[in-house]
């Protein structure tokens, strides 16, 4: 690139008119200060005679966006102090742009900072917004609880293939890693209860301890919190992008309902997979505990199976697989509400997917808690 | 950069050298020779699924051809390093067919984006360039909005904007007119021209708006589906007056009767309408 003359801006003042004269290389990526036309302006002494400006550009060299946003500044601050402009003096390149920038005038009332809110009023907004989310959420519950009747009645949009469809995507196709975070979790409860046990020498109580542990609580919670990460999330993913594309919309028009063409089939793939992928994990668990006891500490593999089937009755099994059926409820109930609410844009989808996951584990949590009481007090 | 030096006119700015375009083991475009002048407004045409558009991303360096180069200037794009290549695409802007904001950020974060990434303008100045850019699209004021608060047409505007943030030599326009109604479509067409006219930019075009087409193009290159390679280069009026080709005459008249190839459908005589659906 050829050396630069660096930019300047001269005035000289004439009776009543002032002649800016811009000089050298006004460029964007100029080394040199560039000169700030309102410290010029206020510099110059006898500014109240000024009643016109003209422009003078025969040692101009090259520019770009920099002389034109100088230009403008320069134009709107001698617009304010009462000073005509003559534009003619420009060439007529820079005129045109000029007329291009003031050919739509800044529509008054456009401007729309968002005011800043006192603490107050923002709790008060968390707490509406708190209710109207409630709201939703009980709305889109009774929405589910009348395609439901529709479905029983056999008036609905219901597609049988789209629930295999999703009965494959949220049931075999999870299987990989509910698999292994199971084991995994099996390993560590086997490992956190044997450091406790042999104090006292009963390596053997792992297999209960594992047994239990899984069967009742563990197996699902754990293929419940994945399924959310997985599944809930792409729920929403999915709704949510639809309703970008104005896929929902769509259906709506040619008379389907997108809560039971969309809506229904997720839900029950998911509540009739979640007890199979629960009843896995308490499996694949035990397994975990096993090869820990058989392989760790002096317990033969058919002693540890005896002691599990001993340990685990059928109570305990059940209890598992009911309260995967609320999680599979939950989690279905969480991504698809979030996917429905989905906003118009791609940050949109990123805050559904994140709101399905925050909710969803959220549901399952408290859930786990009550329903872990309940049992508890009718003595399971 | 514009300036008033370099507006020299029927100076190469663009040159496809012997491009070959393919999916795989599909090609979609062989055999492409054409230069694009400086400060022309040239147009990629062709019937839908014709390869505009792949053409397009190869111009501005998504897709890699199969074979052949583009020349900026001198400089090949393709031959380049990485590095260089997004040196010599720094000189040109895309406004892509929806505009392609990012819509978790204001029209203001939108444009000052590539001028804070790409130079050392401090705070107040990027304000006032971005300032400018939009003034120039006619969206004076809408520093704040986000894109999903405007209209496609203003969608489309400030892309543009944004496109032209950084000066270009070269701006790209993918379908500008697309989803627009026919005022807003001529009102984008004027302030292309008017654009190039006062700023000196070469625009490239892919469109298949007719309107468009002969209202601001100056050059143009038609692409075929069929032979899969280019089967006319010229001025938009000069092809409608003077070209032989029945395809390209058929694309530019709007005239869908094609008597040498396909067989027009046929209503059955007899038959009643409500039948045959």
């Amino acid at each position: 690139m050829t050396d630069q003359v660096p930019c300047a801006l001269n005035f000289t003042q004439k009776d009543n008119t002032l002649e800016a004269a811009f000089v050298g290389d006004w460029v964007l990526e100029t080394k040199v200060a560039v000169p700030t036309i309102e410290t010029i302006f206020a510099q110059l002494g006898d500014r109240k005679n000024i009643k016109k400006l003209v422009f003078s550009t025969k040692e101009l060299g090259r520019w770009d966006s920099l002389l034109m946003i100088e230009l403008i500044s320069l134009i709107n601050f001698t617009k304010k102090q009462d000073v005509s402009v003559d534009m003619t003096s420009l060439p007529e390149v820079i005129q045109g742009l000029l007329n291009l920038v003031y050919a739509v005038p800044e529509p008054s009332g456009v401007s729309h900072k968002k005011a800043h809110t006192s603490w107050i009023a923002f709790i008060g907004n968390a707490g509406l917004d708190l209710y109207k989310d409630a709201q939703a959420f009980i709305i889109f519950i009774g929405e589910i609880a009348l395609s439901l009747l529709g479905l029983v009645r056999k008036n609905t949009s219901f597609r049988l293939v789209d629930f295999w469809l999703n009965i494959q995507e949220s049931g075999p196709s999870a299987l990989p890693i509910i698999s292994l975070i199971s084991l995994l979790v099996g390993l560590i409860l086997a490992f956190v209860g044997a450091v406790q046990l042999t104090l006292f020498g009963a390596e053997i109580y792992i297999a209960d301890m594992v047994g239990l542990g899984m069967s009742r609580d563990m197996g699902g919670l754990m293929a419940a919190v994945i399924m959310t990460g997985r599944t809930g999330s792409a729920y929403a993913a999915q709704l949510g992008t639809m309703q970008v594309n104005s896929e929902i919309d769509a259906l709506k028009t040619m008379g389907f309902e997108p809560i039971s063409f969309l809506v229904l089939p997720r839900l029950l793939a998911l509540i009739c997979m979640m007890p199979l992928l629960c009843i896995y994990a308490d499996l694949v668990g035990i397994i975990g505990g096993a090869l820990v006891s058989v392989s760790f500490f002096d317990i033969s593999l058919t002693q540890y199976l005896d002691r599990t089937a001993d340990a685990i009755h059928l109570k305990d099994l059940t209890m598992g697989v009911a309260k995967c059926f609320v999680y599979g409820v939950m989690i279905a109930l969480s991504g698809c509400l979030r996917g429905m609410q989905c906003g118009r844009s791609a940050s949109a989808v990123g805050d559904a997917a994140t709101s399905a996951v925050v909710t969803g584990i959220l549901f399952i949590v408290v859930s786990d808690s009550v329903m872990t009481l309940i049992c508890n007090r009718l003595g399971f | 950069m514009q300036s008033s030096g370099i507006l020299t006119l029927n100076s190469p700015c663009l040159a496809i050298k012997d491009l070959t375009l393919a999916y795989g083991d599909l090609v979609i475009q062989q055999n492409l020779n054409f230069t694009i002048n400086r400060s022309d407004i040239f147009i990629i045409m062709g019937a839908s699924g014709c390869g505009k558009s792949t053409l397009l991303m190869s111009l501005i360096g998504l897709m890699k051809p199969t074979k052949g180069d583009v020349l900026y200037g001198e400089e090949s794009l393709w031959q380049a390093e990485p590095e260089a290549r997004q040196q010599l695409l720094r000189r040109t802007g895309v406004l892509f067919q929806s505009g392609a904001l990012l819509s978790s950020m204001t029209l203001f974060e939108n444009v000052a984006l590539p001028i804070t990434e790409h130079t050392q303008l401090n705070a107040e100045r990027t304000r006032q360039l971005v300032a400018y850019k939009l003034a120039l699209v006619g969206l004076s004021g809408f520093e704040d909005y986000y894109p999903n608060e405007l209209s496609g047409g203003m969608q489309k505007r400030a892309g543009l904007a944004r496109a032209m943030a950084l000066d270009p030599d070269i701006l790209f326009f993918d379908e500008p007119s697309a989803g627009l109604d026919p005022v807003s479509a001529k009102l984008l067409d004027d302030l292309i021209r008017s654009l190039r006219d006062h700023l000196g930019a070469t625009i490239v075009m892919v469109t298949h708006e007719l309107a468009s087409i002969f209202a601001i193009g100056n050059n143009s290159v038609f692409l075929d589906t069929e032979t899969k390679t280019m089967i006319a280069t010229g001025s938009p009026k000069q092809l409608l007056a003077e070209s032989k080709d029945p395809k390209v005459i058929r694309f530019l008249t709007r005239d869908n009767t094609d008597n040498s190839q396909t067989e027009k459908p046929k209503i059955q005589q007899g038959k009643p309408y409500e039948q045959t659906r």
